[in-house]
């Protein structure tokens, strides 16, 4: 399958990645810039969080109602969000309001107005979404298994606590916008019918004079107890676990994928079959992959009625013990017709298309191509996915449960 | 893109629309059956039988069905509302035979007692699962409350009491009556080839019987109500405002769009402005929904118990201004860019197209190409919006609040 993927590295570090789509009437961009949580200052836990809504709040010359009026008279659906490493800037339209829409964000991340009087209300939303999290328990507890698996500042959740939403200043927003908002490093990926020549032109006149800052790095702290049980009067009992993998820049990066295929990619898969349908412990069971560059984990997850809460955690944790003992042919060659389709499928999704370019290019310096992937996974056997879970069995595994009881662990 | 309507002799409808440049193929079978066409006794079945159609026929086992459907790669689930069910497949062009053939399959179901006994676990974890999430709570109560008896004040997973007495006889009674094919549509997008996807269905469904189907449609409600019911552990207070709306046939529909975006969308409308730009509430939104027979407006928000009363007035005012006064022409232009945008994108992959062309044969029995719903959206007029709110005032809702409030008076006298 031939897809025409162009790239440019501006020298102020920036870089342009664009595929163009004829068949499609729309373009979607996404822009990662490295302003994540993992900056945030100690002091100020939930400041880049605060930032990414700050952000739109006015940029330019526009205040902030005519800002948002601009991007809406563009037809934009959009998001700005903060990640654990990266600023995220998405956006989606008309492929013809494209590069008016790249003006209107050169605006946003070059020259946002960052409004003191806009700080309060900001605040406010973050201590809202904070609490309104207590109402959320199944992505709490995945929020907590986070922060116990990665060591701060790499499982930071970018909601922040109230303390330090509190004491955020808006100077402390502008440094940060200043320090850490910047072309190095950064990514800005377009797919869609656009093209290329138009786009790098563009894209060189906005921000072809954006000004670099140095690198800014961030140290690795002591992690956090494993093990943890959150007491809450709920209905179900929330399971979440992790436990290491390689990385996407490891040699078992695909068998790695392929064996969490294997216990969670279709409905035949084995958690679904085992947890689900064999014993109708949950609604909902799953595992996922999660890379960053230099460290992975698959994360688990088990929603269920209190009363069965232990018996789902024995047999989650059994069914991933088991995948050792062996994975049948016939399991292999659904992995494989799963990651071909959805290979495919993506290459329909403009939004998806924008995601997967710049996350290749973030972690690898380069677009994996459609063939190079397409090989990969068929080159997977089942000998290859065992030999790689028994040399990367689920240990160190952190748990964290939510509901009225604790659960234990079989030694 | 051609379109294509085939009628099999038993009655079952064939659509589609292909797409030589997409490089999947969107199955989906629509059958008309949901919640609203349930009686009290077996309140939950239609939620409850879509996970049934999983669980095998005479030629699979329920592992087996999964297993087939994971051996193409097909990403393929099902989903129940209040008036349809609907499954549906993405595959690659060259599964569509199995596509067919597992899809056909499934919708003749054995719906045998042990794996009826399993499934019933799973469905009463599925409601425990959205009793824990206080917004989902709070909107099936303020549905009931605000249709009271009309059938679609139904819920749609039932509750653990109705699925826990439900029997595996009734369900196949209400199978027997509801999956008959002049009741099911089947629809088709993408890189199809039209011939061929008819002689696989009709191998496949010709044997399929037929009977008369029926469904009350009586007018919606046209009293309103206020309810507060009191949730310890829930932490934010959680409030519904809903009003009568038009219905998916109503020529006023498309400006119950802009209507409604105007007032709810997430970015720029008018409750963005007046609740989630100052920070008031953590959500918020109003959004319109057109039913068979009649609709509804769904206004929400959530946030801090104590300003509940306030951010309550502040929504009302809004909706009584937009009622005196309509929309500007300024909004009424803006929001027709979002729609365009939104309608073009949602149509753009054989899934979105699937269920749109779905919709719109099941609610209007019509083929409408993406350019017919842009021209409908663009010739919407501040005029429309005055007749529409003329018809269908928005200002005296229906409010049901959920969380940890003891007390909130109503914004209005209870008639």
């Amino acid at each position: 399958m031939s897809v025409e993927i162009y790239q440019h590295s501006f020298a102020n570090g920036l870089t342009l990645l664009v595929e163009q789509m004829p068949h499609v009437r729309s373009a979607a961009f996404n822009f990662l810039i490295p302003a994540g949580c993992v900056h945030d200052p100690p002091e100020q836990l939930g400041l880049a969080n605060l930032l990414s809504d700050l952000i739109t709040r006015g940029a330019g010359k526009r205040s902030s109602k005519e800002l948002t009026l601009a991007l809406d008279e563009l037809g934009l659906d959009r998001d700005e969000s903060s990640g654990t490493l990266h600023l995220r800037i998405w956006g989606s339209t008309l492929a013809k309001n494209l590069v008016p829409a790249l003006g209107l964000y050169a605006d946003i991340v070059r020259r946002p107005l960052l409004p003191e009087e806009e700080l309060p209300p900001v605040q406010d939303l973050a201590l809202l979404e904070l609490e309104g999290l207590e109402d959320e328990p199944r992505q709490k507890v995945m929020v907590e298994v986070k922060k116990r698996y990665f060591p701060p500042p790499l499982g930071r959740d970018r909601r922040g606590t109230p303390e330090g939403i509190q004491r955020t200043t808006i100077e402390a927003i502008r440094q940060f916008h200043q320090r850490m908002v910047q072309p190095r490093q950064s990514i800005l990926s377009i797919a869609g019918n656009v093209e290329w020549k138009q786009i790098l032109d563009a894209v060189e006149q906005l921000y072809g004079d954006w000004q670099p800052q140095p690198p800014v790095t961030y140290t690795l702290e002591a992690p956090l107890p494993s093990r943890d049980h959150l007491t809450k009067e709920t209905k179900q009992t929330q399971i979440g676990i992790a436990y290491d993998s390689v990385p996407i820049t490891h040699p078992d990066y695909y068998a790695a994928i392929a064996a969490v295929n294997v216990l969670s990619g279709g409905m035949s898969s084995r958690l679904f079959t085992e947890v689900r349908e064999k014993r109708g412990l949950c609604y909902a069971v799953w595992a996922s992959y999660q890379t960053m560059k230099d460290r992975a984990c698959v994360i688990g997850y088990a929603g269920t009625t209190n009363e069965r809460a232990q018996e789902t955690l024995d047999v989650l944790l059994s069914v991933i013990d088991q995948l050792k003992e062996g994975v049948t042919e016939d399991e292999v060659q659904r992995m494989k017709a799963g990651l071909k389709s959805s290979l495919i499928m993506q290459e329909e999704s403009t939004s998806a298309r924008a995601g997967s370019m710049a996350s290749d290019w973030y972690f690898l310096g380069r677009i994996r191509s459609f063939d190079e992937i397409q090989a990969a996974i068929d080159g997977l056997t089942a000998d290859r996915i065992v030999e790689h879970v028994r040399a990367f069995p689920p240990r160190s595994l952190t748990l964290v449960t939510l509901g009225p009881k604790p659960l234990t662990l079989d030694a | 893109m051609p379109f294509h309507h085939t009628v099999l002799p038993n009655g079952l409808t064939l659509i589609g629309e292909s797409n030589p440049q997409a490089r999947s193929v969107a199955l989906g079978f629509f059958v008309k059956t949901g919640a609203r066409d349930e009686t009290p006794e077996v309140s939950g079945v239609t939620h409850f039988l879509e996970h049934m159609i999983f669980k095998g026929t005479p030629r699979r086992t329920a592992l087996q069905v999964n297993e087939d459907f994971d051996r193409i790669g097909a990403n393929y689930n099902a989903y129940t509302s209040e008036e349809n069910t609907v499954f549906h497949a993405s595959i690659l062009p060259e599964y569509l035979p199995q596509a067919v053939d597992i899809l056909a399959d499934i919708l003749r179901p054995s719906l045998r007692e042990e794996d009826f006994d399993m499934e019933k676990k799973v469905i009463i974890e599925e409601i425990g699962m959205y009793d824990d999430q206080p917004m989902w709570a709070t909107y099936d109560v303020a549905k009931q409350t605000f249709f009271g008896d009309h059938p679609l004040g139904k819920s749609v997973l039932g509750t653990k009491e109705s699925i826990g007495q439900l029997q595996c006889a009734q369900m196949r009674d209400y199978f027997q009556r509801r999956y008959v094919s002049s009741n099911i549509v089947v629809v088709a997008t993408g890189r199809i080839e039209w011939p061929d996807l008819v002689r696989m269905i009709e191998t496949h469904c010709a044997p399929w019987p037929d009977q008369p189907t029926q469904r009350a449609l009586p007018p919606g409600p046209k009293t309103r109500a206020f309810k507060l019911i009191q949730k310890p552990t829930v932490h934010q207070e959680h409030c519904f405002l809903l009003s009568q709306g038009p219905d998916a046939k109503s020529p006023l529909r498309y400006a119950a769009e802009i209507l409604a975006t105007a007032i709810g969308d997430d970015t720029g409308s008018r409750i963005y402005w007046a609740l989630i730009d100052p920070g008031l509430v953590e959500a918020a939104d109003f959004s319109v929904h057109e039913y068979a027979g009649t609709g509804a407006y769904y206004g929400y928000f959530c946030g801090e118990p104590d300003s509940t009363t306030p951010c309550l007035d502040i929504y009302l005012n809004l909706l009584r201004e937009v009622q005196k006064d309509g929309l500007t022409e300024a909004e009424i232009r803006t929001t027709k860019s979002k729609l365009a945008s939104r309608i073009v994108r949602g149509n753009e992959r054989p899934m979105g197209r699937m269920q749109a062309l779905g919709f719109q044969w099941t609610y209007l029995g019509q083929y409408r190409t993406v350019d017919d719903d842009l021209a409908s959206i663009d010739s919407v007029t501040s005029d429309h919006i005055r007749e529409l709110l003329d018809v269908h005032p928005i200002d005296e809702p229906t409010i049901v609040a959920l969380g940890p409030l003891e007390k909130m008076t109503a914004p209005y006298n209870e008639s």
